[in-house]
């Protein structure tokens, strides 16, 4: 499956929720979901403060695929994790880094990857393409 | 000045944002420690000011000018008047709150020397912490942090012991904006004045809740933000008792704080000018001056009344949460109502309460180390204003109940 098309997947999942609270109902189980990073991979580099809640972030490459795991002390924030984690993993590094995003604003969440929210989302997906970006270099 | 008997209905009636939806609910402002909505009179102010009042003010020989001086200087006695201010000259206009306290730590700050003392109390918001540790880093000064209870009480004993002749300022929240305490301040007041210290009374979170009157307060200066007591955002003040004032040197350099310029050196406009450089927030003046005389139009203290009766009837059901824990208990506190839950992040109610209608504010509500002597990472935080309801608690309450169902499950 493409990004795009896992993207496009997430959409017509959400597109079943007209009621708010249903699809944070969905994005909260999914976070529950979501395997707990290991403590001893919560390290202070991996860390993404944000003022409301924080991320860690760890990378893997593996045959060439990016592969992330992350967490999040609030389950909203990682419950979008886990969204943005199966966009992303087992892609390409050119895939990440010349990705766009566009499911986030099409399920209606782009708030918590403005700059002002502060939950850590956005420089998450920043640090992912960095990441991305690094491995190519290498 | 004569008014109506207190009406929460008639209240909001002028309060056009209260009459709106949000994600298809009806909105449920609990966010007034953050800033308050505006009453319609002061957005016709503002309106008014800038489509046929707008000109620069104190120097302009034509009509407009003079009628906007006379509108900004009227607002300066109106607020005068409503604090218990001896004249205009002791009210300078800042950018807020903030800005009031930086003014004080710069131009009262430039007698300290090292070694003097400063004390705040550990309930202090960011904006009455920061300005203190810069001017210690510039002055070589101690600051001196005044313990609290868990309740959210300040330790008076341990603050007596601080007092000494070395102590030159107090400068302390009067409501604090995290736990709702309601300070003894005069109390403070007195004791810190009997070794010679003066005292600052941050009031962004009193002057909209309780009345005010600085003489019988006896501090020396009271700050506070116009938009937290229903006025515009940008636009703050400074009391000060003039005979301190007028020893200040000025905060800033420019126009209309001059009386005199040559490149040899100036002499400085007298108070309040002097502490007013350039072109003041006009339409933010005018516009606060309107929200105070709102404010006198209403019986402030059964408004009073009716914000601490929501304050006590919220805790008292919130109390009965199983897993939920109010952070701030004191005997004496008002319009604030901030709590944890087991296991669940304020981010996460919080932003389960926003999309049933419910504007709350979570995390450290700019008091860090405050949240570290609690050992949390933050709070959610209900503040009401004197338009809220205990309908409105009551469907805050049952949205929370949802929150914590789906967070739970």
């Amino acid at each position: 499956m493409s990004i795009q098309e896992k993207q496009q997947e997430i959409i017509d999942e959400f597109a079943i929720y007209d009621d708010w609270m249903d699809k944070y109902e969905y994005i909260i189980e999914l976070g529950k979901s979501v395997p707990t990073l290991a403590p001893e991979l919560k390290t202070k580099d991996r860390l993404i403060e944000g003022c409301q809640s924080n991320v860690w972030l760890a990378t893997e490459i593996k045959d060439g695929k990016m592969h992330f795991s992350a967490d999040s002390d609030a389950i909203i924030t990682k419950g979008i994790i886990g969204l943005l984690i199966h966009v992303y993993n087992n892609e390409s590094p050119e895939t990440v880094v010349r990705s766009d995003l566009f499911f986030i604003s099409q399920i209606g969440l782009a708030e918590h990857l403005s700059p002002t929210r502060a939950n850590g989302l956005l420089s998450m997906v920043k640090r992912m393409k960095t990441e991305a970006l690094h491995s190519l270099s290498k | 000045m004569e008014h109506t008997p207190f009406s929460v209905s008639a209240i909001r009636e002028h309060f056009p944002a209260l009459r709106q939806k949000v994600y298809g609910k009806p909105l449920i402002y609990f966010d007034n420690g953050a800033t308050s909505q505006k009453p319609q009179v002061v957005l016709d102010t503002l309106a008014k000011y800038y489509a046929l009042e707008n000109a620069n003010i104190h120097r302009g020989v034509h009509y407009l000018s003079q009628q906007a001086t006379s509108a900004y200087e009227a607002a300066r006695r109106t607020i005068q008047q409503y604090i218990g201010a001896k004249g205009p000259e002791e009210i300078i206009f800042t950018k807020g709150a903030t800005d009031s306290i930086n003014l004080v730590a710069f131009s009262f700050g430039e007698r300290l020397k090292p070694g003097d003392e400063i004390l705040i109390s550990a309930m202090e918001h960011h904006s009455n912490i920061v300005p203190w540790q810069l001017l210690c880093e510039r002055k070589g000064c101690v600051l001196r942090v005044i313990p609290i209870s868990k309740k959210g009480e300040l330790d008076l004993e341990a603050f007596e012991q601080m007092l000494s002749e070395r102590t030159k300022l107090l400068s302390i929240i009067h409501i604090s904006n995290t736990l709702g305490t309601i300070n003894p301040v005069k109390e403070l007041i007195a004791k810190a004045h009997k070794v010679g210290a003066k005292v600052l009374l941050d009031g962004a979170q009193s002057i909209q809740h309780l009345a005010i009157d600085v003489k019988d307060l006896n501090c020396d200066f009271y700050t506070f933000s116009g938009h937290k007591v229903y006025g515009p955002t940008g636009i703050g003040v400074l009391y000060g008792k003039e005979e301190l004032l007028d020893t200040m040197p000025p905060y800033q350099g420019g126009g209309d704080m001059i009386a005199k310029v040559t490149f040899e050196r100036s002499t400085y406009n007298s108070l309040p000018l002097k502490f007013e450089a350039g072109t003041p927030h006009i339409a933010g003046a005018i516009g606060l001056g309107s929200a105070i005389s709102f404010l006198q139009s209403i019986d402030m203290q059964a408004a009073a009344a009716h914000e601490l009766e929501l304050t006590k009837y919220a805790q008292g059901i919130l109390d009965t949460f199983e897993g939920l824990h109010i952070i701030g208990e004191a005997k004496n506190k008002t319009s604030v109502v901030s709590f944890t839950i087991d296991r669940m992040h304020p981010f996460d109610i919080g932003t389960l309460l926003d999309k049933q209608g419910i504007a709350v504010r979570t995390g450290h509500h700019c008091t860090q180390p405050l949240m570290d002597f609690y050992q949390i990472p933050g709070t959610v935080r209900a503040s009401f204003a004197f338009y809220n309801t205990k309908e409105e608690i009551d469907t805050f309450v049952a949205a929370l109940e949802r929150s914590m169902q789906i967070l739970g499950a």
